[in-house]
């Protein structure tokens, strides 16, 4: 008794140093990467039919689960809502946030977090109902506008009606199902937010041709996967996980094509699928590290089609989240 | 005479360990010790483990300029104001919600919990009915009742009920005319705190003069004759020093007026609702445990029915209600914190919501949210006990 009092007793001064050792270590020994999500955001991140979440930001996920485990299924998602999300991978309930979070200084900074690249490039914009008639933002003076708590949002719309000189009331709601509700049922004329979640809220709309986006963009969202600060094995391999399949797309990998191309006499195709020298060393991962991912989940332009782009219900063009070479300002370091 | 086998001669003294009253006291300090080492443990590991993964810490972040628009403030706010506005408006949205529940609470709870012991068959029925709907539906449901099946049933701006061309009711909210007072308004409520004055004066005056001749004047009519009157006769001499500044549709909304937005509406409406119902049966109980001799025994005085009621049942049935109406009332306090599902800007969605999210100072941020509510509490806890204790039973 005396023993197990003891035991307990050393386990609690020393829980929290355990807690502080490589996020790696925690994935191997559970056999899955705790990913937190959004619950319900088509297109990013939405449970299907078969209660299988699906959605760009959970192929982040399944990727870095891909390059760490050699399988994209061991994953576990937790879905959080934008208030609680830096509280949990603060204390470490998920080891990963990919949740269209948006990179700022402050975030970056202060939070104990640190983004590890851009998944998707987005932009806040707003959406009102077509009977309104209006044309522009600029014309939005007065008007009730749903948005949800502790996002970008909130504060992009405060300094656009401040520099605007337009007033605006803020409806303001914990969960992007209850904007929807309001802006239907007419508590708030204007529903803001960025503009790829605004595409998909509007196809959940009962009607979707009864509402229109306008056409300004009034903020840089630069959505991407965050970690705990002070990890910086685990950062790297996040952060190498998403460069892997933005390279491959680049060198025209796809999971499909994977196979044949490890006979590539291309030196770039071979580095990145680990002919050769093992470029996964350093991050404590295997050489198949990104012959993993991308044969397991694809590469960048496979996983932007069939969640947001042209095979999915949402069909945005890839725009900014086109390839560098292609007129976007997707570009990933080199893997060598 | 027996002699205890252990009684040591000489009445020396046992070595401590085997003092009952001293190992006490030991044990009870190694528990004191044990507990403030491990809240520095726990306070030094936090400090520790903030530091080590760069998570800003403190109470600076207060002076910060937060940034976002809030619906409904008491206080000038605007997108530039600091962190610490946005805690002082979240604040006094709490207070607003939770002191006019309160209020509405009381009056309903009161009216109920009479009505329930009416030996009106109808009126008793309907009171028990209303109590046992309200008290066994989860608050947060009834929330999303008036929030979503009452209020977001009525029209749109545009097609607003109107009452009066003053008054307008829609999805957005009430909007009403608001008082703009001009110069030479000061007298008015100048009128009414020597109304007030006065009326205390005649109470008093007419308790002791009823206590020496045995008259009394119906000092509660005059009061209410005086408060009421000397401001109106004071408004009419002046002139109605008033202009109203009238709501009006203008672009998407009205604008001008008061508006009362929806939240606020369906959160007053349900914990008002929801506490009065329990209220209710507070006071039921309370008129109940008041034995009927005590009625009888005031009659045998040929007591008016009236004063049977002001001055025997319920100075008596008080002493039993207050204790748990005072639960009730930090009950309903400590429930507006539900205003975050509906989107009211209490000090739990902007302080302990969006704060929090734009700073990420989870521990600062929470601890300041249960320190008020932990003082809001203590405050009407303190009243409740003062006031509980000036109609508690003089034993004589």
């Amino acid at each position: 008794m005396r023993n197990k009092l003891m035991v307990g007793m050393a386990a609690l001064m020393t829980g929290p140093l355990l807690a502080q050792a490589a996020t790696l270590d925690d994935v191997l020994e559970n056999d899955s990467v705790r990913c937190g999500v959004n619950a319900a955001q088509p297109g990013f991140s939405a449970l299907n039919d078969e209660e299988t979440y699906l959605g760009l930001d959970t192929d982040v996920c399944r990727a870095v689960a891909a390059a760490v485990l050699g399988d994209s299924e061991k994953v576990q998602f937790v879905p959080l809502d934008s208030v609680e999300r830096f509280t949990a991978i603060q204390s470490g309930e998920v080891d990963m946030l990919s949740r269209t979070t948006t990179w700022t200084s402050s975030r970056d900074t202060g939070m104990g977090v640190n983004f590890t690249g851009v998944s998707y490039y987005d932009g806040q914009a707003f959406m009102v109902a077509s009977d309104l008639g209006v044309q522009s933002a600029q014309e939005l003076d007065g008007a009730a506008v749903c948005t949800q708590a502790g996002t970008t949002s909130e504060l992009n719309l405060a300094d656009y009606f401040r520099v605007n000189d337009m007033s605006y009331d803020p409806v303001i709601f914990d969960a992007p199902e209850q904007s929807i509700i309001g802006f239907e049922e007419g508590r708030c004329d204007v529903l803001s937010s960025d503009a790829s979640q605004l595409y998909a809220q509007r196809m959940q709309l009962s009607d979707p041709e009864s509402a229109e986006v306008l056409p300004e963009i009034i903020s840089k969202e630069p959505l991407g996967p965050a970690v705990r600060q002070g990890d910086d094995q685990w950062f790297n391999i996040v952060k190498w996980s998403l460069f892997a399949m933005i390279n491959a797309e680049e060198y025209g990998i796809s999971s499909t094509n994977v196979d044949e191309m490890l006979d590539s006499e291309d030196p770039n195709i071979a580095r990145i699928l680990g002919q050769g020298d093992n470029y996964g060393e350093a991050m404590g991962l295997e050489a198949d590290w990104a012959y993993n991912i991308i044969k397991q989940v694809g590469n960048y332009a496979e996983m932007y089609d069939r969640n947001v782009g042209k095979d999915s219900d949402f069909a945005i063009s890839r725009g900014l989240n086109a390839l560098w070479t292609d007129g976007g300002i997707l570009y990933a370091p080199p893997i060598r | 005479m027996s002699v205890r086998p252990n009684a040591r001669p000489g009445g020396q003294k046992p070595p401590f360990w085997r003092d009952r009253a001293k190992r006490a006291l030991i044990f009870q300090l190694l528990l004191v010790a044990a507990v403030a080492a491990f809240l520095l443990y726990i306070v030094g590991n936090t400090q520790a483990n903030l530091e080590a993964r760069g998570i800003t810490t403190g109470f600076g972040f207060l002076s910060n300029t937060a940034g976002f628009g809030i619906v409904q403030t008491l206080v000038d706010y605007s997108s530039q104001s600091s962190y610490a506005r946005t805690f002082l408006v979240g604040l006094l949205n709490t207070l607003l919600v939770g002191g006019l529940g309160v209020l509405a609470a009381t009056i309903i709870g009161f009216t109920v919990g009479i009505a329930r012991l009416s030996p009106n068959w109808l009126l008793a029925r309907l009171a028990n009915g209303y109590i046992e709907i309200f008290r066994n539906i989860p608050l947060l449901l009834q929330i999303f009742f008036w929030y979503f099946a009452v209020l977001r049933t009525l029209p749109s701006a545009r097609d607003s009920l109107a009452f009066g061309e003053a008054v307008f009711l829609n999805v957005r909210g009430l909007y009403l005319p608001e008082p703009l007072f001009e110069s030479g308004f000061g007298i008015i409520p100048a009128t009414f705190l020597v109304a007030i004055i006065a009326s205390i004066v005649l109470v008093v005056w007419n308790k002791r003069r009823q206590d020496a001749t045995g008259k009394r004047l119906p000092a509660g009519w005059i009061s209410l004759l005086l408060i009421f009157g000397l401001p109106l006769l004071a408004l009419v001499a002046t002139g109605v020093p008033v202009t109203w500044d009238m709501p009006a549709l203008s672009g998407f909304n009205f604008r001008g007026g008061i508006t009362i937005i929806p939240e606020f509406l369906a959160l007053w409406l349900a914990l008002s609702i929801y506490t009065a119902s329990f209220i209710a049966e507070i006071v039921r109980s309370g008129i109940q445990a008041i034995s009927h001799g005590q009625t009888e025994a005031a009659q045998a005085l040929s007591l008016p029915r009236k004063l049977v009621l002001r001055l025997v049942i319920i100075p008596q049935a008080l002493r039993v209600i207050i204790p748990p109406l005072t639960s009730q009332y930090l009950n309903l306090i400590k429930n507006s914190s539900l205003a975050t599902a509906i989107g009211y800007p209490d000090l739990v969605s902007v302080f302990a919501g969006t704060t929090l999210n734009q700073t990420g100072q989870a521990i600062e941020v929470i601890a300041m949210t249960m320190a008020v509510y932990l003082t809001i509490s203590l405050v009407v806890s303190m009243f409740m006990n003062w006031f509980n204790a000036r109609v508690a039973l003089v034993e004589r």
